[in-house]
């Protein structure tokens, strides 16, 4: 069998996309968090919050450097195995992504020398402030990047010129249809994942009675915010969804498992899609409610897959299925936020063992809801790399071989998987180690055996001390 | 836009921001390829602590050439990145591996050797890689109709080797200075013996790249030999600045053999450019050919030109802050 550099190019790209992406999804929300804490420290200097931003810097640092390394290779992806597409979409993608760099990328990996190493060398301002940059930097990057990805999706702002594209407005292109969705409900997805992260661990810690007076802290300020952001994902999610629905309607189709285009469309809730077949097998379905959902009416008609020929149409099951899972994910997440804030409210919280042990697994959830939530977008996107201008088929590199793909194929899995397991392993171990002691012992020499500023972080003690709280 | 040439603009541009990469991500690879001659376990530790606060910047100057080349010349990236596939992959394994070793190397105790040689052998990797684009670019590429037509492993030539070892040197030669400048004591006399050394295979390198590229490039010949005589000053004060910067370390200097070293390496960067002028995919395509739609290079060059000097300044507020000689325990511990 024959090697086809395109096929295997699509799984690199899949692969190594996914592997990054689940990197900034979670330091994006890290950083506001770090940030909330820092600025609130700076207001009222506090050792437990102190402590507790030190230990989720920790955290951070750890992520962000596989989220660095993993970025780097991105940045060329695209020329790598997709030059014909490169050299096509250079005049919109290469200023997007330039300015991703220059108003995002930099900030951080800058301001990050100053938040993790610089708390005892720079003014407490001048540190909250590296804090906040760093924050700011992660959203900006987002942005840009979303911008790109949605052009993917929605195209505007462009013409195409001999296979070209050339930029007709800039405003229209960067503020492309689906930015605005995208954009709402990957940032909504970035405080979530942070969020249950934080949840998990502190609840851990309070399962096993360590560090509770941060593990408090974080916990009320976290399950607020979830509280919050869970229901208001599932609304962001479904304007996100009519957006799609309106520019692309196959996309949709796939996602509810539609052959047929109807009125008063069912709402399937299981099934086995079937592409060659062209139905679904097994189906469990609720009459009209698929319509009601997508138009907000009950005999609106909508779209079904085989209204596009074949070879027009996405990959229907794994579309299918990672859409449920998403949304699965989604509605867990309001139950659980909402059941450790009922709990906090009640002020028992520390005592709900059983609510305390689902958070604490509750981790892996956001990272699987945001990757089946990627493949529900890109793989909803085929057979187009930008929706109805350009085929993936036309964007792949023209002198790669299938074996060039596998061999780099191969070794970005190889890489990946020892950056990954040591990274797993080594935050884990920062987990075990928990917060340094502050809320057992006095700070003494075995604390901090290194540390050569201590004398300022005694300062803060003092001062906290006689502000009271 | 008739009077003005961006084209020319964003050559300058790309060309600073590919330089500010080679200068500053080279002493911090240079530190990683210099990391198993060093002669302790402490004085690896403050050798990564001395660039543990900056590296992330300094590579994302590497990301801004990515972005940057897609932007103003995409030619340039739609050609190189296939051409060089398996090169790139190697280089960017090496910058993974050698990138999360900073994170793990101190969370880690017994295993620690494997990230030391993680981030040597990264380094290393990383540094050879860029030099072989370097030999690649003076070697030219097959393209046809605007597209990359070469094999997988056209790029890979004895020329490319020597001058991925070239650069690997010269990257030693910046990190070994920039550990005199960063350190004291035995580290820093070590690091000064090393600079003595690499100078010499820099200065060896500079001569046999000089003399190949002319002999298998007629058209570089032709430069050098036939045209302006002004070129010659550039191999003069290279060897002047050569001279300065072994004299600087004999004498045991510790700020003069890094600025010197930083200074050889805009000779350099300096010497290929005016040699391979005005062609950015050699043998046929020039800058221009390269260029991407004027609008799209206006477009950036409006932002680009208030921003970049922001991260000048901050990124020289970053260094600031971590200015003198890193201390055993600071940083990373």
């Amino acid at each position: 069998m024959e090697l086809d550099p395109l096929l295997l190019s699509r799984i690199q790209f899949a692969f190594v996309v996914s592997f990054h992406a689940i990197f900034p999804v979670f330091t994006i929300g890290l950083a506001a968090w770090i940030a909330v804490l820092e600025a609130l420290n700076y207001r009222r200097p506090d050792p437990v919050r102190q402590k507790l931003s030190q230990f989720w810097i920790k955290i951070f640092a750890l992520v962000f450097g596989m989220g660095v390394v993993s970025g780097i290779v991105m940045a060329f992806q695209f020329g790598t195995n997709w030059s014909n597409f490169s050299y096509a979409a250079s005049n919109f993608m290469g200023p997007v992504l330039s300015y991703e760099v220059v108003t995002a990328f930099f900030l951080e990996a800058t301001f990050l020398g100053v938040l993790l190493f610089g708390r005892d060398k720079v003014p407490r301002g001048v540190h909250l402030l590296a804090a906040c940059m760093v924050a700011l930097g992660t959203f900006i990057s987002s942005f840009w990047i979303l911008s790109a990805n949605s052009w993917f999706h929605t195209p505007a702002g462009v013409e195409l010129v001999d296979g070209h594209f050339q930029v007709t407005s800039w405003l229209q292109a960067i503020f492309n249809p689906s930015l605005p969705f995208r954009f709402s409900h990957m940032a909504l997805a970035s405080f979530i994942t942070g969020g249950f992260v934080v949840v998990a661990v502190s609840s851990w810690y309070l399962l096993r009675g360590r560090n509770p007076r941060s593990s408090t802290m974080a916990l009320k300020m976290t399950i607020v915010m979830l509280a919050v952001a869970t229901p208001l994902q599932l609304f962001v999610g479904d304007l996100h969804g009519l957006n799609t629905l309106e520019h692309q309607p196959i996309k949709v189709a796939a996602m509810e498992g539609h052959w047929e285009t109807k009125k008063g469309a069912p709402l399937v809730l299981f099934g086995l899609p079937d592409s060659s077949a062209e139905k679904n097998h097994f189906e469990v379905a609720i009459p009209y409610l698929g319509s009601l959902i997508l138009t907000h009416s009950l005999d609106g008609e909508v779209q079904g897959l085989k209204s596009v020929p074949a070879e027009d149409r996405p990959p229907v099951a794994i579309v299918f299925w990672s859409f449920r899972i998403m949304v699965a994910i989604g509605l867990v997440f309001i139950l659980l936020s909402w059941a450790a804030l009922v709990q906090m409210l009640r002020g028992r919280l520390s005592e709900s063992r059983r609510l305390l042990v689902a958070l604490s697994w509750s981790y892996p959830l956001p990272f699987i809801a945001v990757v089946a939530g990627w493949f529900v977008t890109e793989i909803g996107r085929q057979p187009w790399v930008v929706y109805g201008m350009m085929r993936v088929s036309e964007a792949v590199t023209p002198s790669l071989t299938g074996g060039m793909a596998l061999a780099t194929l191969i070794g970005y899995v190889a890489v990946y998987a020892v950056v990954f397991g040591a990274g797993v392993y080594y935050l884990r171990r920062v987990i075990l180690e928990g917060l340094e002691p502050i809320e057992t012992a006095v700070d003494d020499e075995s604390a901090r055996p290194k540390r050569p500023f201590s004398a300022l972080n005694t300062g803060f003690d003092r001062e906290t001390q006689t502000t009271g709280s | 836009m008739e009077s003005i040439d961006l084209t020319l603009i964003w050559v300058a541009i790309i060309g600073l921001g590919i330089f500010m990469y080679v200068l500053m991500d080279g002493f911090d690879l240079g530190v990683g390829v210099l990391f198993p001659f060093a002669p302790d376990d402490e004085s690896r530790d403050l050798m990564m602590n001395s660039v543990a606060p900056v590296w992330d910047g300094n590579e994302t100057w590497l990301i801004l050439g990515g972005a940057g080349l897609l932007a103003a010349f995409p030619l340039i990236y739609s050609v190189f990145l296939p051409a060089l596939y398996i090169g790139v992959f190697l280089l960017l394994a090496g910058l993974i591996f050698r990138g999360i070793a900073f994170e793990f190397r101190f969370k880690s105790s017994a295993s620690r050797h494997w990230w030391d040689k993680s981030f040597s052998i990264g380094s290393t990797v990383a540094a050879f890689a860029q030099g072989a684009v370097i030999g690649a670019y003076i070697q030219g590429f097959e393209v046809v109709d605007m597209k990359y037509a070469g094999g997988a492993f056209d790029w890979l030539t004895p020329f490319t080797v020597m001058t991925g070892l070239g650069v690997v040197t010269g990257y030693a030669l910046l990190g070994a200075t920039w550990t005199v400048l960063k350190t004291e004591g035995r580290t820093r006399d070590w690091a000064f013996r090393m600079s003595e050394r690499l100078l010499l295979g820099v200065f060896g390198f500079f001569i046999l790249v000089s003399a190949w590229t002319p002999l298998t490039k007629p058209f570089v010949y032709d430069r050098w030999m036939d045209n302006a005589a002004w070129l010659w000053v550039f191999p003069l004060f290279t060897a002047l600045v050569s001279l300065w910067v072994w004299r600087s370390i004999r004498r045991r200097h510790e700020i003069i053999p890094f600025v010197g070293s930083m200074l050889l390496f805009a000779f350099f960067y300096a010497g290929i450019l005016i040699s391979m002028w005005p062609y950015a995919v050699p043998p046929d395509y020039t800058f221009w050919d390269a260029a991407s739609d004027p609008g799209s290079q206006l477009f950036l060059l409006l932002g680009v030109l208030f921003l970049i000097p922001v991260i000048l300044a901050y990124t020289a507020f970053n260094y600031w802050v971590f200015r003198g000689k890193v201390k055993p325990g600071g940083g990373y511990h």
